[in-house]
């Protein structure tokens, strides 16, 4: 195929400081319209913005984690223009010195690992939140209002939805790593914008860059990618070429419509904000900040493969939330088996987590009653799927596998003389299905197998089953 | 030489509306006050560093404690209308 897709991205994410970056007010999703609101983030006359110490200190440690330069001396700058949700009619960023530069972040790509260029990260404040009303009134709430954001900025270095998917994830997870946001998309807490356009390299034409906003999830960015790179090679095709524009992704209708043509260049005014002083960081700082970060998802990936034996793929999903890999670290620590472990976790553990939508810090059972309910299954005491009905048990309860095994009477039956009888008192009640055995149908061993299961109510050790019934149908 | 289109895309920006006089005016007026500070361009700043502010003082930090906001009910005393506690605007989207 001739064509190739440029992508680059453009991250919003919301800093979470106690405050915001100007004032002292809560930095806090869902409260009350307009009750964490103070002069200066209303843009009142007189007031002025004093810089927080930990936006800061959040911005550089993002930018440590994705390898960027940090500038020693930046500055803020005043973006200049008229909206309901910005009061000062200037939005307080940063312009011609980033905070952070450089970078990258390492994605996989169908040809291995691949390196993402970051042009900048840069510090910023957000704005109000508009609702519109059916009536035709919009109505506006500040508590929004100066929350302190970082801006990142890709190099379009993405070509294809499933790298800027995945570049998505690997950044969603380091910067909730680091304890820089908690990236949830849904409270907007991170938003994203994509620019788009696609490359015809056997006759080098290029369409005009469009730029896609309204993203509220990674699935979104993925169809909204499939959608314009699809517009884009069509309008080629036809020897046209696509308008320099913003569009919006219709999560009903599936597609993209124009928001805005950009004929005019923005005319932003960008000047630099009289208000604060120049930005000056001390080296030792940096250095300090870097220090104490933590270990990051792509070493602690290669680190559970290094040290607990599991795959690559295992390790992945383990790793993509500081939580859940702190909780297979625990477990593990009580376990004798670390791929038992991950298969527990990423199976069922994970499925009922989905299901419920909760937390894996909201689990009511410990690592330790894990580790204790797979040692129960490995001593042979309750089979593996009485064990997942424990498991359901432990979500439901927070009781102890132990005591949840005692409780129900789930012991696993291996006594070889109960079984032999319960088997034999089976093969008595059901003799058309020793006739279907010994006549060839391999089905009845299945049917017999299973009435002796549920004669004990599941509790037999299924191995020693297996062996016994066949016994039994040799002699008779 | 400032030109009377870019004056008036000023205003557009500003959100200001003149007449024509008031336009001729300006017009007169920004491209004195251009000439003016071009004089600077004269001076030769090879390897002069860009000053991008003027103050020699170096931006304190505020540490990162929640202080008390505004109550509510002063928060939307500015407010030129209000309902559910928000502030209530004309439409601005189409």
């Amino acid at each position: 195929m001739p064509y190739k897709t440029l992508i680059g991205l453009e991250i919003h994410v919301e800093l979470a400081t106690k405050t915001k970056m100007f004032c002292s007010c809560a930095n806090e999703f869902g409260k009350d319209a307009n009750t964490l609101c103070c002069p200066v983030c209303l843009g009142l006359p007189g007031a002025l913005p004093v810089v927080n110490k930990s936006a800061l200190e959040y911005a550089i440690r993002a930018g440590l984690a994705f390898n960027c330069n940090i500038a020693t001396h930046s500055m803020m700058d005043r973006k200049n223009y008229f909206y309901p949700d910005l009061v000062k009619g200037f939005q307080i960023t940063q312009s011609d010195i980033p905070l952070c530069s450089g970078g990258y972040i390492e994605v996989d790509s169908k040809n291995g690992p691949k390196k993402v260029g970051l042009i900048r990260i840069h510090i910023e404040e957000d704005t109000g939140k508009s609702i519109h009303t059916d009536r035709g009134d919009s109505l506006l709430d500040y508590n929004r209002s100066g929350v302190p954001l970082i801006e990142i900025v890709t190099r379009p270095d993405m070509n294809t939805k499933e790298e800027a998917q995945d570049f998505l994830e690997k950044l969603k997870s380091t910067l909730q790593y680091i304890e820089v946001s908690d990236c949830k998309m849904e409270e907007g807490s991170l938003r994203c914008d994509i620019n788009l356009n696609v490359i015809d390299e056997e006759r080098g034409l290029k369409t005009n860059i469009t730029e896609i906003k309204n993203l509220n999830s990674f699935s979104a960015v993925g169809k909204a990618i499939e959608y314009e790179e699809k517009r884009h090679i069509a309008l080629l095709e036809e020897g046209k070429n696509t308008t320099r524009e913003t569009r919006r992704w219709n999560e009903v209708e599936n597609k993209t419509v124009v928001m805005r043509t950009k004929e005019v260049a923005a005319d932003y005014r960008y000047n630099t904000e009289p208000d604060i002083a120049p930005i000056v960081i001390e080296e030792s700082w940096i250095e300090e900040i870097r220090r104490n970060l933590p270990e990051l998802p792509h070493h602690k990936k290669a680190r559970f493969i290094r040290e607990y034996g599991i795959p690559e793929y295992d390790a992945g999903v383990l790793t993509q939330s500081k939580d859940l890999s702190f909780f297979f670290e625990e477990t593990v620590k009580f376990a004798k088996d670390p791929k038992q472990v991950s298969n527990w976790i990423m199976g069922d553990v994970l499925y009922r987590l989905n299901e419920e939508g909760i937390d894996i810090k909201d689990l009511r059972f410990s690592p330790k009653d894990l580790a204790d309910l797979l040692e129960l299954i490995n001593e042979g005491k309750i089979s593996n799927n009485i064990g997942k009905k424990v498991l359901k048990d432990m979500f439901e309860t927070g009781k102890k596998p132990e005591d949840i095994v005692k409780g129900k009477g789930l012991v696993q039956i291996s006594d070889e003389g109960e079984l032999k009888g319960i088997v034999n008192k089976v093969l008595d009640e059901n003799q058309k299905s020793v006739m279907d055995y010994k006549n060839g149908k391999d089905k009845a061993l299945g049917f017999i197998i299973g009435q002796v299961m549920k004669a004990t109510k599941g509790k037999a050790n299924p191995q020693l089953v297996n062996k016994l019934v066949l016994e039994a149908l040799k002699e008779k | 030489m400032v030109s009377k289109e870019v004056v008036k895309h000023m205003a557009q920006l500003c959100k200001l509306e003149f007449s024509d006089e008031e336009l001729d005016n300006f017009t007169e007026e920004f491209s004195k006050i251009v000439e003016y500070v071009a004089q600077l361009t004269e001076i030769d700043t090879e390897g002069v560093e860009p000053t991008y502010n003027i103050s020699q003082k170096i931006q304190p930090l505020r540490e990162d404690v929640i202080r008390e906001s505004l109550s509510r009910e002063e928060v939307l005393k500015n407010a030129p209308e209000e309902q559910y506690g928000y502030f209530k605007l004309p439409s601005v989207i189409e």
